[in-house]
């Protein structure tokens, strides 16, 4: 019995993959009745989405993978009228049920049921078809392909991104966009990254802690790895881990990592300088040898006031739901500053699902939700993240009233606005999500000196080629 | 003989040493984790303790209270799942080992070597055509499909085999036939309580792999309401770093295991019995 | 053994086997024949776009038997080795204990009880509290230079001992109990006159458990070995957790499992297919080699059954 029980255990991910199976089975029974009435198919045709003005559908089934949505969506709408009980239904004040679908993102659960739904949408009944879906910043190119054709164009639901959008930030636009420049999602937020940092190590090491001056020690990477031996000699180190810089350079690479219609993966020169600068910084002391990676317990010590971490590159988010529970001392301690390069990390996409009934709604949703600046503001300061309206933070970066207790009452948004308006992010791909993760996870043997450079490489090739079997090969700079 | 007895103090005295660290071992693990569940997230993220903190309620409360997390409904769920699998597991296991064990037929031979040689079959080679046969079947999303399938399970056969072979005489089926019970009968109330102590340990096997089987059921279920306690536990961890509360999820974890652990603590006696008693010896 | 008269009451026989067959052939071996098929197939999924299923042969089999499947085998046999060792000795001693009643253990069911726990827990939370265990800032690597035992903080899962050490205690943890459990009901079987005359003989205990003990627990042994074994070849969530499915430092705990779960999870059902068909031998022929060791000098297990049932069905003719 002992391999019955061993096998049963069979835990966490290979589910995720399992349940994708499921999308391949053709037809599941249960919408089987249904799918002959269906008249209005999926074939992403313009003409047969706009036209269903009048008859909207009393559903509306949304997938994501957590609550974010669904909280801002209680918090801001004005047609939201009732949750209920178990969370799984929202009411709308017109009676129009929200039907939520949660699954976790963790191993890429949510993704391969999202894929399974969508692969058999086509066949389900109109109450049982996707209306909306999420998607993130990772992998939202892959739902916006156009020939894939699940996410319908905004203009196809009467939004005009042009005008109806227009004091959103252009690159959370451009990242929605699918290869004709075509908008198939939106978003209400924008995520640019700041550098937030510790008020008494930058006293104790570097002689103040005023962000503008701190500011200047860290504005490109060069002077930062000056500032970086500085510290270093104090015990200090500039940041926790390697990963923590992994976004500012694998965000601005000149081109996406696998172009259109390739099935070659392009690795950036600005990945292999992370890898080259990681494993230097690292050498000379400038990160902590005992983190690896984020979202880990020791990450989250570093954030602690015995530790002797400096400071982290971090959105809106990162401060008040990373740094803020995981810090033990009092209000004031930290401070932000813009670190040596602009640029997001994360960010949360709303799309119309191609088949959707309820087209108004949506439309309705997507406007309160990403076009209106005043829910924007109010969500902004409910949620502490950086809304997707150009005017609005504009004016919170110009409101000296407005600051942050975290951070001694300094207001953020005085860096992260201009921050946000020096964002470009064209070079997205489908294949981000895997790139990314495996490119961090196989060079870490590497910046421990478990492998050599050459090793790694292979060993990261060998990774994405099982994550994407298309794959025929990677080119190195 | 002076000597002997020295050196039988001595084994014994290592004997008691080394269980009482291997005990240490085991019951270190569940302490960690209760006392896991009565810290704080805070409190958690910044490091171990082996000092209980005061959250326990709280954690409890936010578990029980959480009504997007459906906690009485998954552990309801994992009973019946369990339980059911459980059932039926160790009675059709019984049942054929049975059939296999009393009955000469022509193909006695044949079936028990398929079925010794399907017990080296790992599960997760049929895992993709599973979902796609139960999903044609109308089954996908069901509690069914979780429960039925242990009807079929080789290694429970194996050792409910093993243990007629031990302790029962034959000279017994042939008894009731001469009093007229039926083969069926003969078997329901004659051969299943001879084989209770096998079926306690069966059972209590069955029941605890079902229970912390996350595989299967996540690869099936689809609405929350259906949910077992494993896949919640998940949902738990895999919530966004914004509602990633720590205590909640050990808090989870204790109250799976709880059941469980009584459960077993109960049975025990009676499960070791039934090992000792017949199990799989000669 | 009582005299076994052939009952002939054959179609009872056929009727009971039916749940059990008809199960089987419904949820597993559809589902293998499913499985197989595709192996044969280019079948995949690349973002939302299905490729094939176009028939290619054998080509999956050909790309998935390269140096990284004996690299997998290897890992997967090491991890399985070094937590099966110490699980089997400690089974072994643990089980002559409690079996031995001139030791006088106290709490003997306590101790009994206890060993199986672990057992219990979910393998997913057990990872979980092993990866916060021994991380770097963690409370083993804390206690440790707290004690002078080491100056700078041991990174158990950054090396390839580190980290396959971990999975095989964890696996060691897990297993030991039932082990014990299983071998100590063998043990008790055999004969306490065995003891008693070999103790006559003036055999020392570490003699009596050499050469009395283990020859007459073999074919539990055997059957330890393969559930053990089976499973071993299974191993897929603990190293799962505590990697990130990765098996990461330099894939060296990176499983067979694992492997296939990357396969399914991309998802690649035609190299996944062709994986599962590997396992499937591999597992055949492991077993195998453990039923023949069985059958040499099994007195009972499952040759025994084998040899009764073709002595009956010769008496039957």
């Amino acid at each position: 019995m002992k391999r019955r029980v061993l096998s049963f255990l069979l835990a966490a991910s290979m589910v995720a993959s399992l349940a994708a199976c499921g999308g391949t089975s053709e037809g599941s029974s249960t919408d089987a009745p249904a799918a002959e009435e269906q008249t209005q198919e999926t074939s992403g045709d313009t003409a047969e989405a706009t036209e269903p003005a009048g008859e909207e559908g009393k559903i509306i089934n949304v997938y994501s993978w957590n609550e974010e949505f669904k909280n801002r969506l209680e918090f801001v709408y004005d047609q939201y009228d009732k949750t209920s009980e178990d969370g799984t239904i929202t009411y709308l004040k017109d009676g129009t049920e929200i039907h939520w679908t949660i699954n976790p993102n963790q191993n890429g659960v949510y993704q391969t049921k999202l894929d399974e739904a969508l692969l058999k949408q086509a066949d389900a009944s109109a109450d049982e078809k996707i209306d909306i879906f999420l998607s993130e910043t990772d992998y939202v190119t892959k739902y916006t392909d156009a020939d894939a054709d699940v996410a319908l164009p905004l203009t196809d639901i009467g939004i005009n991104p042009d005008t109806d959008l227009a004091d959103q930030y252009p690159f959370t636009k451009v990242v929605a966009s699918d290869i004709n420049g075509v908008q198939r999602g939106t978003t209400w937020q924008a995520c640019p990254c700041l550098f937030v940092y510790r008020r008494d190590i930058a006293k104790d090491a570097l002689g103040t802690d005023d962000p503008d001056k701190v500011h200047e020690m860290v504005k490109d990477w060069a002077t930062m790895k000056e500032t970086a031996g500085k510290l270093k000699d104090k015990g200090y180190t500039v940041m926790a881990s390697y990963a923590d810089t992994f976004r500012a350079y694998g965000n601005s690479i000149s081109k996406p990592w696998v172009e259109a219609g390739s099935t070659e993966i392009n690795v950036d020169q600005q990945i292999v300088n992370w890898i080259n600068d990681s494993k230097e910084w690292l050498d000379a002391g400038y990160f902590d040898p005992k983190v690896k990676g984020q979202w880990n317990d020791d990450w989250y010590k570093t954030m602690g006031s015995k530790s002797k971490s400096f400071g982290f590159l971090l959105p809106a988010w990162g401060i008040d739901f990373v740094v803020k529970p995981n810090w033990d001392g009092k209000d004031g301690s930290w401070a932000a500053t813009d670190g040596p390069q602009a640029f997001n990390w994360g960010g949360s996409f709303i799309h119309a699902c191609t088949g959707t009934d309820n087209p108004q709604h949506i439309k309705d949703i997507m406007l309160a939700f990403t076009g209106n600046k005043e829910n924007l503001m109010a969500v902004t300061k409910e949620f502490v993240e950086f809304g997707n309206t150009m005017s609005g933070m504009k004016e919170i970066a110009e409101d000296d009233s407005f600051g942050a207790d975290f951070l001694g009452g300094e207001n953020p948004y005085k860096y992260f606005t201009p921050a946000a308006d020096k964002i470009t992010m064209a070079t997205l791909s489908s294949y981000d999500q895997g790139c990314v993760e495996l490119i961090q996870s196989s060079f870490t043997d590497y910046f421990d000196g478990n492998v050599d450079f050459e090793k790694a490489k292979a060993n990261f090739e060998t990774a994405i080629k099982e994550r994407y079997p298309e794959i025929t090969a990677i080119n190195w700079p | 003989m002076e000597k002997g007895s020295k050196a039988l103090k001595i084994r014994s005295i290592i004997a008691h040493v080394v269980l009482v660290i291997l005990s240490f071992m085991c019951l270190f693990f569940f302490y960690i984790l209760l006392i896991n569940a009565t810290r704080s997230h805070a409190e958690l993220q910044r490091g171990f303790s082996i000092i209980p903190s005061t959250h326990f309620i709280e954690n409890f409360m936010n578990v029980a209270n959480d009504g997007t997390f459906p906690m009485i409904r998954g552990v309801f769920n994992s009973i019946i799942v369990s339980g059911g699998s459980a059932a039926l597991c160790i009675y059709f296991s019984a049942l054929t080992a049975y059939a296999l064990y009393v009955y000469d037929f022509k193909l006695k031979k044949v079936a028990f070597t398929f079925i010794m040689a399907i017990l080296v079959m790992p599960t997760q080679v049929t895992a993709l055509g599973f979902l796609r046969l139960i999903t044609n079947m109308g089954l996908y999303d069901s509690l069914i499909p979780l429960i039925i399938p242990s009807i079929a399970s080789p290694a429970v056969f194996y050792f409910m085999y093993s243990y007629l072979q031990s302790s029962l005489p034959l000279s017994l089926v042939e008894a009731a036939r001469i009093d007229g019970s039926g083969e069926f009968r003969t078997f329901n109330t004659i051969v299943l309580p001879i084989m209770k102590p096998a079926l306690a340990v069966q059972a209590i096997f069955t029941f605890v792999g079902s229970w912390n089987n996350y595989f299967v059921p996540a690869l099936v279920l689809e609405t929350k309401s259906k949910f077992t306690v494993p896949i919640l536990i998940a949902t738990l961890r895999g919530a966004d770093y914004m509602n990633m509360d720590m205590g909640k999820v050990y808090m989870m974890i204790a109250v799976a295991i709880v059941p469980i652990i009584i459960v077993y603590l109960v049975l025990s006696k009676s499960i070791i019995a039934g090992i000792t008693l017949g199990g799989v010896k000669e | 053994m009582k005299g076994k008269k052939s009952i002939s009451r054959a179609k009872w026989g056929y009727i009971f086997l039916i749940p059990f067959f008809l199960t089987y052939f419904i949820f597993s071996f559809i589902p293998l024949v499913d499985t197989i098929r595709n192996s044969f197939f280019e079948y995949y999924r690349s973002g939302l776009k299905i490729v094939g299923p176009n028939f290619v042969g054998l080509k999956n089999y050909a790309e998935v038997m390269g140096p990284d499947f004996l690299q997998y085998v290897g890992n997967t046999f090491i991890l399985w080795i070094i937590g099966f060792i110490p699980q089997i000795v400690v089974a072994l001693i643990l089980a002559a204990w409690f079996t031995d009643a001139r030791l006088k253990i106290h709490g003997l069911q306590f101790f009994k009880v206890v060993i199986y726990l672990p057992n219990l827990i979910m393998a997913s939370a057990f990872a979980m509290l092993f990866f916060a265990l021994f991380s770097n800032n963690g409370p083993i690597n804390n206690i440790l230079i707290d004690c002078g035992i080491i100056k700078d903080h041991i990174d158990f899962f950054g090396s390839v001992v580190g980290s396959r050490s971990i999975v095989g205690v964890m696996n060691f943890l897990m297993w030991f109990g039932n082990t014990s459990i299983m071998l100590m009901a063998a043990m008790m079987g055999v004969s306490q006159d065995v003891f008693e005359a070999a103790a006559l003989d003036g055999c020392t205990p570490t003699q009596t458990f050499f050469r009395i003990t283990l020859p007459l627990i073999r074919p539990i042994l055997a059957y330890t070995l393969i559930t053990s074994l089976i499973g071993g070849l299974q191993m897929f969530d603990v190293p799962q957790i505590l990697t990130n499915g990765q098996g990461n430092p330099n894939r060296s705990v990176y499983s067979l499992i694992m492997w296939l779960n990357n396969f399914l999870r991309a998802p690649d059902y035609g190299r996944a297919g062709a994986l599962s068909v590997y396992l499937f031998i591999i597992s055949g022929i492991l077993c195998f080699f453990v039923y023949k060791m069985m059958n040499d000098d099994d007195p009972d297990g499952s040759k025994k059954a084998a040899k009764k049932a073709r002595k009956a069905g010769r008496r039957a003719a």
